[in-house]
């Protein structure tokens, strides 16, 4: 078995309210390569993607028709 | 307030970052200290027992995003070992003292350990549990090692979630409860019947009505049985002790509040009490760790163990906080927490345990797709859905209002056939 591996800086934190998420996968449109849907309705997600992703990512937030992604640069204390 | 003493958060996790952000949000711009044992930076739970057991997600990975510029002191690595409500002085471990004006306790819970007493004598290796970061990259890397058999004792949420990882890795798996179905206590075992067929379908061992008794261990220390009330035993290498959490209260022992490991008390503003039930000034708690007057089941006490509540919760803890001793508003939040298992996804709303019946509205249990409601006496209490999240909402706003059970929703006339006694456990004997 191999492990995820750390891949240099990765300074993006996202976090999805799956309460409210209503799995009409939205984000996945806007961001695909950061969220996923799985079997029906499972929203799999990157919580800490790469700083490249900042725009992607932002999209998706924006796409979100209940509001459920959160997510900042990592530079906040 | 005044300025030099400011607030103090413990416990630097998702309720008392929520609540930090909620005070700054709120306009509270004194100073503000975070205070964590753990010696991380606040990070999400829920993934541990998902993606991060299943190998797709690294532990360190789920570090919480702040939403606001906290202008924070932290203190993390250093647990919160002592309160002097007198002096208003919090004690951490290393022996300093923290003066606060206003304190937000956000302690949460830990997982039950497996009991050890004189007679059991110590516990052998390879036994793990599941709360932390620590413990999911303990847990993970015993399951990328590859054992023989992985038994899991309890059939909650994390108990189930673990088991579906298992077998995503193709391990062999074994999980043990006392009930006839997992999940028995929060739907009962008329719903968590689906479960059972998910376990079969994936391939689990389950074993319904299993007492499991003590551990033993092999020359080298490390696990190799489990001995089951019933006389029997199950081999195993790697054992996941799944049996729920205790409110991380130790820490309070002294300081003359009502609180034990059940949670820390509060009065329907998330104002901790004091040992006569008066709220003690200044001090507030959210998140797992309180224990506050549950407006669906009125006269009762809750904790929630969910992510939703610890979120409210801290936000409400905070607005009060602020606010003037004639202005504190009370906290009502419909509980929902979300699981996923199985490639089900998995979500609730209300209290569901303590329904006489429960009903299945849309889509069917065999299936494996389906929405359910709970009723009590009549009123619709809950609702759970089995991918069917989007039938939720609805439902939701009709157990916040209290309507009959079962709800009627839109004009169609719905012919419910599947229907009976949702089968909850006798209460745990205390
Ligand atoms: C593996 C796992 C999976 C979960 N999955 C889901 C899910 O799918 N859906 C859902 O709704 N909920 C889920 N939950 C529940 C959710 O994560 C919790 O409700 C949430 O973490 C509660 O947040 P909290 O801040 O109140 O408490 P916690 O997250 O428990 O944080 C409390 C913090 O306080 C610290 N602390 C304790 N004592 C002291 C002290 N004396 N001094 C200083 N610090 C102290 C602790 O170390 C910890 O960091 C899951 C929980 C776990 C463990
Ligand atoms: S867009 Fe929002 S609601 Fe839709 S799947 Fe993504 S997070 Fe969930």
């Amino acid at each position: 078995m191999t492990e995820p591996h750390e891949t240099g800086a990765r300074p993006l934190r996202v976090v999805v309210d799956l309460n409210r998420c209503q799995g009409y996968a939205q984000c996945c449109y806007a961001a695909p390569e950061q969220f996923e849907m799985r079997g029906h309705e499972i929203l799999f997600y990157d919580p800490t993607p790469p700083s490249e992703k900042q725009a992607e990512i932002a999209r998706a937030a924006q796409a979100c028709p209940v509001r459920a992604i959160s997510f900042d640069t990592g530079a906040k204390a | 307030m005044s300025a030099d003493r400011g607030v103090v958060v413990v416990g630097a996790s998702l309720a008392g970052l929520r609540g930090a952000e909620a005070l700054r949000r709120g306009g509270y711009a004194g100073p503000l200290t975070l205070v964590g044992d753990e010696p991380y930076q606040p990070y999400d739970r829920p993934p541990l027992s998902k993606h991060v057991l299943a190998g797709e997600l690294r532990p360190d990975a789920t570090a919480l995003p702040h939403l606001v510029d906290l202008d924070a002191t932290w203190r993390l690595g250093q647990p919160a070992v002592g309160l002097d409500r007198a002096a208003r002085m919090l004690r951490l471990a290393d022996g300093s003292a923290l003066p606060y004006e206003k304190l937000l306790i956000a302690t949460g819970a830990r997982a039950r350990s497996w009991p050890v007493t004189e007679k059991t004598g110590p516990l052998p290796s390879g036994i793990h549990t599941l709360r932390s970061r620590d413990d999911a990259a303990a847990l993970r890397a015993a399951l990328a090692a590859g054992p023989k058999r992985v038994l899991i004792v309890g059939a909650g949420l994390i108990g189930c979630e673990a088991a579906s990882c298992c077998r995503d890795l193709g391990l062999a798996v074994t999980l043990a409860d006392p009930n006839p179905t997992p999940l028995a206590r929060i739907l009962g075992s008329r719903i968590g019947g689906v479960i059972v067929s998910c376990l079969d379908t994936a391939g689990v061992d389950f074993r319904p009505g299993t007492h499991v008794d003590a551990f033993e261990a092999d020359a080298a220390g490390r696990v190799c049985r489990a001995r089951l009330k019933q006389g029997a035993a199950i081999e195993t290498d790697c054992v996941i002790v799944a049996l729920g959490a205790t409110r991380d209260t130790g820490w309070l022992a002294e300081a003359g509040l009502m609180a034990d490991e059940g949670g820390l008390t509060c009065d329907v503003a998330c104002r901790a009490l004091d040992a006569d039930g008066q709220p003690a000034p200044g001090i507030y708690a959210a998140g797992d760790v309180a224990r506050t007057p549950n407006p669906l089941h009125v006269g009762r006490l809750a904790a929630f163990e969910h992510w939703g509540n610890a979120v409210a919760q801290a936000g409400h803890a905070a607005r009060n906080m602020l606010a003037a001793e004639d202005d504190q508003q009370e906290y009502r939040h419909l509980p929902a927490f979300w699981s996923s298992q199985f490639g089900i996804n998995i979500k609730g709303v209300g209290l569901a345990d303590g329904a006489d019946t429960v009903a299945v509205m849309q889509g069917s249990r065999a299936s494996r797709r389906f929405l359910a409601v709970y009723g009590r006496e009549g009123r619709t209490i809950a609702a759970i859905s089995f991918d069917q999240a989007r039938w939720l909402p609805a439902y939701a706003e009709r157990i916040e209002a209290g309507v009959a059970f079962p709800p009627i929703l839109g004009a169609t006339d719905q012919s419910i056939k599947d229907f009976g006694v949702p089968d909850f456990p006798q209460p745990r004997s205390r």
